[in-house]
This record gives C-alpha cells, structure tokens and sequence, in this order.
C-alpha cells in the first residue's frame, strides 16, 4: 500500500528519500516471486516423479534386492531381471552414437568452416527438419521400411563372416530386420540434429583471430581446424555427444517399434534384443502387480542413468565454457 | 470387404430394432458421459458399438480407450473410468486396488485365437497342443517335421524353416493362448502370462495386426493372431484339436460353442480355453465389462445399465459382421439378469 502512495506522490520528493534497503515496488517483488515459483516448480514435479515412481516400484526393489540386475526377464515365472534391458539401451545407444558423432561433427565443420554462409542456411534448415520428424514416425518407418531392406543386408554379412572368430560373435546369424543394430542406425538418425547443432554452436565460439592466425602461419584448412578449432571446442563437442548419449537411451517408441523385442543378451548386434524404454511401452499395458513394480523401476533406473549422463555433459559443457572465455 | 459388407449389414438392422426399442432400461432419455478403457480385445466392438448406441440415446457420450486390460482395470481401481474392459478376471495381487467393492463382470464379446501360417501350397493344416507347443518354444524347426507330418497324412510339407511371429507388447492374446499349451500341452515350458520368454530366433510384432502382418509377409511363419485380424489380413490357419479329440477350425460358430461348454461361476468369470465339448474351438478366449456394483449417483447406474444392457442386447448382433462371436443365448441371459445388481 505504501508504495502505491509513493508512486502518486510528487516525483521529485518520493524518488530519491528511498533509501536501498526499502521495500521494492510490488510489481518487482511479483515479478520476483513468479520467477522463484516457476523455478522451483519443475524442481518439484522432478522430485515428485523420482518419490511416486520409486515408491511404486518399491515391490520389485523389496522382492528382488539386487536381483533387479539379474539376466532373466520372464515374466510367466515372476523373474524379472533387467540386465538385458540395461544391455540393450548401453548396445543400442552405443551404436547410435558411434554412427551419429563423425557425421554430426563433420556436418558443422562443413556448415562453420567450409561453405559460405548463405549456403549453410539451407542445410542448417535440412539438418533441423530432422529433429522434427515424430520419433513415430522413425519406427513406422523403421520397421515397415528400412528393417525389411536391411534385413538381406544382415543375412549377406551374416553368412560371409560366419566362423570368423570376432566378427562371427558381432554380425553372425542369427540375424534379423528388428534388431540393435537396426535400432542403433534408427536412433543415430534421430540424434544427429541435436549432435549437429550444438557442435555448430560450439565450433562458432572459436574466436576468429585464432583460426587467422593459424591461416597466417601458412597452415592449410585441416592444420587450422586441428590446431585452432579442435582444442578450443573438443569439450563442448564431449558434451554434445552426452547429450545426443542422453537422448538416444531415453528414446522409446523408434527403439520399441524397431529393437524387436526379445529379453536376451547376446554379442550378436543383428539379432532382436530389448531396451528400457522400449519394454516400458510395449509391457506396460497387461502388467499387473510385481511385473507392474518392476517396469516402474525401469523408468526409475532410466531416470538415475540419463540424470547422470546429463550432469556429466553439463559439467564437460560449463569446464569448455569457462575454458573458452579465459 | 465382406466383412465390412456384413458390418454395415448389422449396423443397419441395429439401427432398426432400435427405432421400435421393446422396454427395458434403455427407452428412456438420458444424458451424460461414461468413460471405459482397457482390453484391445475389445477395441473395435466397442467404437463400432458406440457409434450405434448413438442412435438409440443420443445424449449420452459413451468414450472407450484401449490401453490393455491392465491399464482398463488400474483406471477403474482409481476412478479414472465407470467400466473397464478386461481378457481376465482380476488377479488376486490386484484385488488391493479395490478397497473391497465388489466388482461385477459382464461378459460381452467372445473370439477365436487362430494358430495362422504362411506355406504356399497348404492350404489346410491340422495341430494339436504338443505340437503347436514345440513349434512356439522352437523345439519344431522345420515345416516337414515328422511330427507335423503325423497329423497331416496326406499334405504335402515343404522344408520350409518355421518362423515363429509373436507379441512384442504385453497381450491379453498371448495369455490365453499361452494358457491353451499349458492346458492341452504337457512338453509347453514357457508358462502363461500377457508376456513370455520366447526363443530368441521369434519376430515380435506390435498388437494383432503387427503379427498378422510378419505372418503375411513371411514365407515360413507361423503365429498367433485373433480371428478379426487373421480375417482382415488375409491369412490361412490351421485347425485345432480340442479336449474331445476333433480338429476344429476357428469360427464364430466354433468360438461360441467354446463358451456354452465352458463352465460358468457365478459371478460370470470363466475360461473358454480348451473347453469341453465336441465342436468346441479349445484356443477361444473371452473379454469382460467390469462395473462396481455399488455407484456413486443414480444417473451414471442409469447409464450404465443402458449402455451394458446395449452391448448384450442389440450390440451382440454386430459381433459376427466384426468377426468376433456373440455370446451364447445362456451366458447373455445370465450377464443381462445380473444388470440389475447395478445400483446406488
């Protein structure tokens, strides 16, 4: 109320007799109180999904200790051990990122330190239509698709490396359209664009005079990317990759539709195996009691795993930030 | 296309028998929302369901979602939904959920569980139990097995490799089929549940139509997929041999006499799984209505009495046209007289 008294008063008179420590304005302290409320709101929708999910998969943590990571899943003798979903999110994202990462980099080099400008905006505009496409649309595609085409890949590879010690283990039968390596190349897809453009950013803080500086001293194109841009940017670039990481082990209904769903770990990358998320969404709807805990704690899991990834990609990020601007 | 012929068929006759209704609850105009969700089973029943009961009361919005019987009956336990659909009664780890309300099953829609294959060439196939068992768990690798070969006398089989097509989702489908080997197999290691360990060398597909479709396009492949869906797709099956020793092709006749023989408890909980009885199809399975006996307010006991009094009465008569089976005339009976329980 007083403030609104001051604020009528004369303006000569009321400005400057308030001292600073006086109460600010209402419409500031409004202002600052919505921002601390909308702040503090996700934190709490956060801790409020890690308290009711945990406590909803609680009977499978109680029935199974550390059984939670055992290697069977069989839900008709009430076993339910998540070690081959574990595996399947570490293969499949493994692949995605190990196909996603030379393209992406390579991508905003290209966009950076290659073509003009005016060129890079019609690609910029490509690479993100990327990032649009449902991730339903991937596994409809996926699997009516690109699965049945590369299944004959699989089956060719298959029998040619066939009794080949190591490559026998990773890409002999059994083989199939809906695998990891399928999902693996379904989520590199989908990763790219987000690989893409925070490199891009990352590359473009390289300050200019460096790179000239590199052109000065007669370096060619690859001496000054590798000399200039590459250690000023690799953290950034780590981070990136993190992040990409995050989102391809979280990535559920492509991964679902394409993994083709079979609880088994194996070192064969053509064969069907299963994921987190993708068990998630293919089980959830006919679970019932501890099969119902035990998909929850998935989720739960899930959560631990991509927060961890994350803060470790924020830290990688923040360390090149600050390293940039020394 | 026939099949949508005939659909169209019943709908008409639907709407007909409801211009000149004979009594019952439904004459009267009510009007308000009831929500439902759960089986897939009954997914199609339902919306086509729906659309009819329109015409006979129009101010009343019925909506079901699918989900899956597990999600039907976590959204009745929480009060989200006024009926879930369910393939099974609810599982004793459940029963919490409930706080002790009765729950009453209505029975509504009915179908065969087809055992479909893709072999050029052979166009009829006969299986039992044991041997659909060892073709699922693997055990069978091959279509000119001399065990396959035992029942078909006569067929010529080729060498084809079997491919076995399965769920990748949690299914009420794959319960009762599963259910059936533990029945009628004594070599079937897998138990029963809406999700089984299979070999590793399976296909998995999403809902009915995604085995339907590997079954398809698949030389070789053998699956499970629910009538409507083997029908729609185009697919050839096999024929069963049931507890009485005759092999059975799937059908709504087939899939009903399954029922009639079943036995029935009396709060209307049964399995039509191998069932008793000469001409019974054993892989027929069968999807519930579950209401609390006890509601809340009289105008939403009003409607639900309507709309379940719909789905036994005029609506079984849409079931043949959608390829699933009506109820027999018995079970109908008894699901209608226990209609009345509903109150406030």
């Amino acid at each position: 109320m007083s403030t609104v008294t001051q604020q009528v008063g004369p303006a000569g008179t009321a400005g400057p007799t308030r001292a600073l420590s006086e109460k600010r304005p209402l419409g500031d302290r409004t202002f600052q109180i919505i921002a601390l409320a909308s702040g503090l709101l996700v934190l709490v929708i956060l801790v409020l999904i890690a308290v009711t999910t945990t406590q909803q998969a609680a009977p499978w943590f109680k029935a199974e200790g550390w059984g939670i990571f055992g290697k069977t899943w069989n839900p008709a003798a009430n076993q339910f051990g998540a070690l081959a979903f574990i595996y399947g999110t570490a293969i499949t994202s493994a692949i995605a990122v190990i196909m996603a990462v030379p393209v992406s980099v390579g991508i905003a080099l290209l966009l950076t330190e290659v073509v003009p400008y005016r060129w890079a905006r019609p690609i910029v505009y490509v690479i993100d239509l990327l990032a649009v496409v449902p991730s339903v649309v991937w596994g409809l595609w996926g699997i009516l698709v690109f699965a049945p085409w590369i299944a004959k890949i699989y089956s060719h590879i298959g029998s040619a490396v066939t009794g080949i010690p190591v490559l026998g283990n990773l890409f002999g039968p059994p083989t199939s359209g809906a695998s990891f390596f399928t999902a693996g190349i379904i989520l590199a897809f989908m990763i790219t664009p987000i690989v893409t453009s925070l490199s891009r950013e990352v590359i473009a803080t390289v300050p200019a005079i460096d790179k000239e500086g590199a052109y000065a001293l007669g370096a060619t194109r690859l001496e000054m990317i590798q000399g200039a841009v590459w250690p000023h940017s690799k953290g950034g670039i780590v981070g990136a990759v993190l992040l990409g990481l995050g989102r391809a082990m979280g990535e559920t209904i492509a991964a679902a539709l394409v993994i083709g769903s079979s609880a088994t770990i194996t070192s064969h990358l053509f064969a069907p195996g299963d994921s987190m998320p993708a068990v998630i969404a293919n089980q959830f709807g006919e679970a019932a009691g501890t099969f119902r805990a035990a998909l929850i704690g998935l989720g739960v899991l899930l959560f631990a795993f991509t927060i961890i990834i994350n803060v470790i990609a924020r830290a990688i990020v923040g360390g090149a930030a600050e390293q940039g601007s020394a | 296309m026939a099949g949508a012929a005939l659909a169209a068929v019943a709908l008409s006759l639907a709407a007909c028998s409801s211009s000149n209704t004979t009594g019952g609850s439904s004459s009267s105009s009510l009007s308000g929302t009831l929500n439902g969700s759960g089986s897939t089973f009954q997914l199609t029943f339902q919306q086509t369901a729906i659309q009819s009961f329109k015409q006979i009361q129009s101010g009343m919005t019925v909506n079901y979602g699918g989900g899956g019987s597990g999600k039907g009956r976590t959204d009745l336990a929480g009060g989200v939904v006024q009926f879930a659909g369910s393939d099974s009664p609810i599982p004793p780890e459940e029963k919490a959920g409930f706080k002790g309300k009765t729950v009453l099953y209505f029975p509504v829609v009915i179908g065969p569980i087809t055992v479909s294959y893709n072999l050029s060439g052979v166009s009829s196939l006969k299986l039992d139990g044991p041997v659909i068992a060892d073709i699922f768990q693997a055990k069978i690798k091959k279509w000119n097995d001399p065990k396959i070969a035992a029942l078909n006398p006569g067929v010529k089989l080729p060498s084809t490799t079997i491919v076995i097509a399965r769920r990748a989702d949690s299914s009420g489908t794959t319960a009762n089929f599963s259910q059936f080997l533990v029945d009628s197999a004594p070599n079937w290691k897998l138990g029963s549940s809406s999700t089984i360990s299979w070999p590793a060398t399976s296909q998995g597909g999403s809902g009915n139509g995604g085995v339907a479709q590997i079954v398809k396009s698949t030389p070789g492949a053998v699956g499970y997929v629910d009538y409507s869906d083997a029908k729609a797709s185009g697919l050839t099956y096999a024929s069963v041999k049931n507890q009485a020793g005759n092999y059975i092709a799937p059908s709504v006749q087939s899939a009903t006499t399954a029922a009639d023989n079943a036995t029935i408890k009396p709060d209307l909980t049964f399995s039509a799984i191998w069932a008793p009885g000469a001409q019974s199809y054993p892989i027929t399975y069968q999807s519930w209505d579950l209401v609390y006996q006890k509601q809340s307010s009289a105008n939403t006991t009003k409607m639900l009495k309507a709309y379940l009094g719909y789905l036994l009465g005029d609506g079984q008569k849409l079931l043949p046209g959608l390829n699933y089976a009506p109820l027999p005339s018995s079970l109908d009976q008894k699901a209608k007289a226990q209609l009345s329980k509903i109150g406030t």
